[in-house]
């Protein structure tokens, strides 16, 4: 055989690896899933009884679905403000000079603060100050936790909107600047409108991140497996009753934690898709 | 003063001194004391090589430079007697309308919102029944209408290039400046929307100022009453356009003119 | 037209629309920084804290046991011992996860760039994206479902690696790919119509036009996956000793932070450990922006 046409082959065959990793990703999610799942059917996504006490075993779900979803939504609604004005700098109001690189670098290293370094810092400097403002008097909880993941996923909503943001066609913005209009007016009604679906898109990426994030939740949340009631309450989202509860884990337990494994890997993967296929349809 | 540049009567516009250098530390000047008056409802063209300085000036009169922090523009330009420099910028730029080298209706835009994207973007409430009277007039003024009429609500961007920027045309006079300004309209169109460009230009200096600034020399001659011709930043040679084309003052106009360089 | 000019006026909302543009340009600058202040605060907390524990031993010592650790914070003295089996441990789990995905990653990035558009080849990279934005935990069980039950029979560096491997993969395949598309295509057809088996062409002239894009892909791929603590709890585990036995429970930077987190006799050891994690983060980032600048300039 020719030499190239291996070549092709052996780059043909190395494709195969991400297919045998996503589909086998699913295969054993599922299949060690499935104990929890026949047991309990349905309810193991819609119960809220958490109980490994052998004899009394019982799963729900639900809390860590609800604690997972609120600390993300907070989360994406802090953010929101923060990476909108942070894009705005870099990309419009200071495109090019010497202080939108140095606003965009310093958000490039929040991007590379550890998970567990954002945990530590939550832990000792903002877990007080909350306590400090008399929010809470453990400063645990839902509140901590969705401050904490903002600031986590902040560098990704923003460097993908400011790029977005620049790519606005400086031809539209003179236009309405030839028309009178003030650069904030510009801002909301050229390059906003232009760059929407950008800007929504890394929005849901953002969002997705926020999904996963396990270390700095797990040590802020509170840990207490119960659906929050209120902003100040303590919770647990999916990643962290992994994390926490996996190490005494066999049997049903195992299966149970593999299943909310399982639902987080569909989450995340369905607010992916949809984040990725909203870029995908703009280039 | 220059005798190769006429001097107007009660001009729209006066330009004095008016330097433009494109690094603020730098002393390269792109625009050198150009001192010129525009004619009220004329069409007086910007001709010259690429590189002259020709935009350069056009985009100081409305103060488009002030996007861009490291141009540096000095002297004076008068609106009807007023110092521009001193005016409010929202002001002077509904009193002084641009329309640019591409076509760029706002892409998320409908033709008939383009259109009064001047109101809207100002923040100025206009009941409907004036809303439609104006995008129709200006439709109409710019020979729009009969073609969009049927389809108003649809993108600006769904157009043909020439239907773009006659709309980009509506979208200015919509807003009822004194003063059109005009950078090389038609260098990204077909001969026969620009002709239709053309025609509609010389409609228009009967209610409009327009000050164009071309890269075409035979469009000037066709349309302008009067012309500048500039080389290098400066303006060499400023009068009527049939005297300029049959009989130029400087020799650099003329080389120019006859196509020695450009 | 000249009465219906005067009629638009826009003297009367100037100065509130002026003051509007102001007012929020100073709001977008203020959030901007409000936004970036976590970053000084949780550097400026690392050094401030972490210094003092960062001498000699620190990089030679293992951890020290919780007994010592207490009799040390009792008599008000430096927590003696050191890191040195996370560190070992963070280098065996990066070369491994490296081994695997490195190699592995850039051919299918060729396989990729070299079917564009085609459904396969889309099919692949949307996967990759997906696989992309799996979180880190469930990787964690994936390794341990795949290597610690059935490889190793037991927590081991090696599903470490591989959790980290499948994190590294996406990202070294997504910039492998993007790195040949900035290749000039005439360079390939140039080695190809001298007669040269494709599999030279790649080796010799396509990896070493794009080393440096290929180098700041891996740099940062590295980067990402040196905090990751999350995957290695499910997978290695944690170990008090230096180990190089790719089957055994293993330590790592992150792991020992999260074990001194849960000590409260060792706390004080977690600042000087995250300074240096988040030191050795910082400076990969620092290089591979320095690669991708210098190819760039």
């Amino acid at each position: 055989m020719k030499s190239d046409t291996i070549t092709k082959y052996v780059l043909l065959f190395s494709s195969f690896i991400i297919l045998l990793v996503s589909g086998g990703m699913i295969f054993s999610l599922l299949g060690d899933a499935v104990p929890v799942f026949e047991k309990f059917g349905w309810r193991f996504i819609t119960s809220t009884d958490w109980n490994p006490t052998e004899g009394r075993e019982s799963y729900g779900a639900l809390p860590f679905i609800v604690g997972t979803l609120s600390t993300s939504i907070l989360a994406l609604l802090i953010c929101l403000p923060m990476a909108f004005s942070t894009s705005l700098f870099i990309a419009e109001y200071f495109k090019k000079s010497a202080f939108s690189s140095i606003i965009s670098s310093m958000v490039d290293l929040l991007a590379g603060v550890p998970s567990i370094v954002y945990g530590l810092w939550g832990f000792y400097t903002l877990r007080p100050f909350i306590v400090s403002l008399g929010l809470d008097p453990q400063g645990y909880g839902i509140f901590t936790s969705g401050l904490i993941l903002a600031i986590m996923i902040i560098p990704y909503a923003t460097s993908l909107s400011s790029e977005i943001i620049a790519m606005v066609p400086n031809e539209l913005k003179e236009a309405a600047y030839a028309l009178g209009a003030t650069r904030m007016e510009v801002i909301f009604n050229v390059i906003l409108p232009g760059a929407r679906s950008g800007i929504i898109a890394s929005f849901i990426l953002a969002f997705g991140r926020a999904l996963g994030e396990t270390m700095a939740v797990t040590m802020l949340i509170g840990n207490a497996n119960i659906i929050p009631t209120g902003l100040f309450s303590t919770g647990n989202s999916m990643a962290s009753v992994i994390a926490n509860q996996f190490g005494e884990a066999d049997g049903l337990k195992m299966s149970a934690l593999i299943a909310i494994g399982l639902l987080l890997f569909v989450i995340t993967g369905v607010v992916n898709f949809v984040g990725k296929f909203i870029i995908k349809k703009l280039s | 003063m220059n005798k190769n540049i006429d001097v107007i009567e009660n001009p729209v516009l006066k330009v004095e001194d008016l330097c433009i250098a494109y690094n603020k530390s730098d002393s390269k000047y792109a625009v050198k004391n150009v001192n010129v008056t525009v004619k009220k409802n004329s069409i007086t063209a910007i001709m010259g090589p690429s590189g002259c300085g020709k935009s350069t000036m056009l985009r100081a009169i409305n103060r488009m430079h002030e996007l861009y922090p490291d141009i540096k523009t000095e002297g004076k330009i008068y609106l009807n007697g007023e110092n521009i420099m001193k005016m409010d910028t929202i002001q002077l730029r509904r009193k002084i309308g641009m329309v640019f080298q591409r076509p760029n209706p706002f892409p998320t835009m409908s033709i008939y919102d383009n259109v009064i994207a001047g109101y809207k973007l100002n923040g100025i409430r206009i009941k409907k029944s004036e809303r439609d009277d104006i995008v129709e007039r200006s439709l109409t003024n710019v020979a729009l209408w009969d073609e969009v009429k049927d389809s108003l609500h649809k993108k600006g961007t769904f157009l043909s290039g020439g239907q773009q920027q006659r709309l980009c045309i509506a979208r200015s006079i919509a807003f009822q400046p004194d003063v059109i300004l005009l950078d090389e309209p038609t260098s990204a169109l077909d001969p026969i929307a620009t002709s239709k460009v053309e025609d509609l230009l010389v409609e228009l200096q009967k209610d409009y100022t327009i000050v164009l600034v071309t890269h075409n020399m035979s469009q000037a001659a066709r349309i302008s009453e009067y012309s500048m011709f500039m080389y290098l930043g400066d303006l060499v040679e400023y009068g009527k356009t049939d005297m300029m084309f049959t009989n130029p003052r400087n020799k650099k106009t003329e080389e120019y003119l006859t196509g020695k360089f450009g | 037209m000249s009465t219906e000019k005067s009629s638009i006026d826009l003297t009367k909302n100037n100065t509130y629309r002026s003051v509007k543009d102001k007012v929020f340009l100073w709001t977008v600058i203020v959030i901007s920084i409000i936004t970036i202040s976590p970053i000084v605060m949780i550097i400026g907390k690392l050094v401030w804290k972490g210094f003092r524990q960062i001498n000699f031993s620190f990089f030679t010592a293992v951890t020290p046991s919780t007994f010592e650790a207490m009799t040390a914070v009792a008599n008000g003295e430096i927590i003696p011992g050191g890191i040195v089996n996370g560190i070992t441990g963070t280098l065996l789990l990066v070369l491994m996860a490296s081994l695997i995905a490195i190699p592995v990653g850039i051919i299918i990035g060729l396989f990729l760039y070299e079917n564009p558009g085609k459904r396969y080849a889309d099919l692949i990279r949307n996967l990759s994206d997906i696989l992309q934005g799996v979180p880190s935990i469930v990787l964690g069980l994936i390794a341990y479902l795949w290597v610690v039950k059935n490889i190793t029979q037991g927590y081991s560096a090696l599903a470490g690696s591989v959790a980290l491997a499948i994190m590294m993969l996406p990202l070294i395949i997504r910039s492998t790919e993007e790195t040949m598309k900035m290749i000039p295509g005439t360079l390939k057809e140039a080695g190809l119509a001298l007669g040269v088996p494709y599999y030279k062409v790649i080796i010799k002239v396509l990896i070493p036009s794009g080393i440096s894009g290929l180098s700041t892909g891996v740099l940062l791929a590295i980067s990402r996956i040196l905090g990751e603590t999350a995957p290695l709890m499910l997978t290695t585990l944690g170990n008090p000793m230096i180990n190089w036995d790719v089957t055994a429970p293993t330590s790592a930077v992150p792991l020992l932070i999260w074990d001194f987190y849960n000590d409260p006799n060792m706390v004080d050891l977690i600042w000087s450990s995250s300074l240096f994690l988040m030191g050795f983060v910082l400076t990969l980032n620092i290089i591979s922006k320095r690669i991708s600048a210098k190819s760039k300039a």
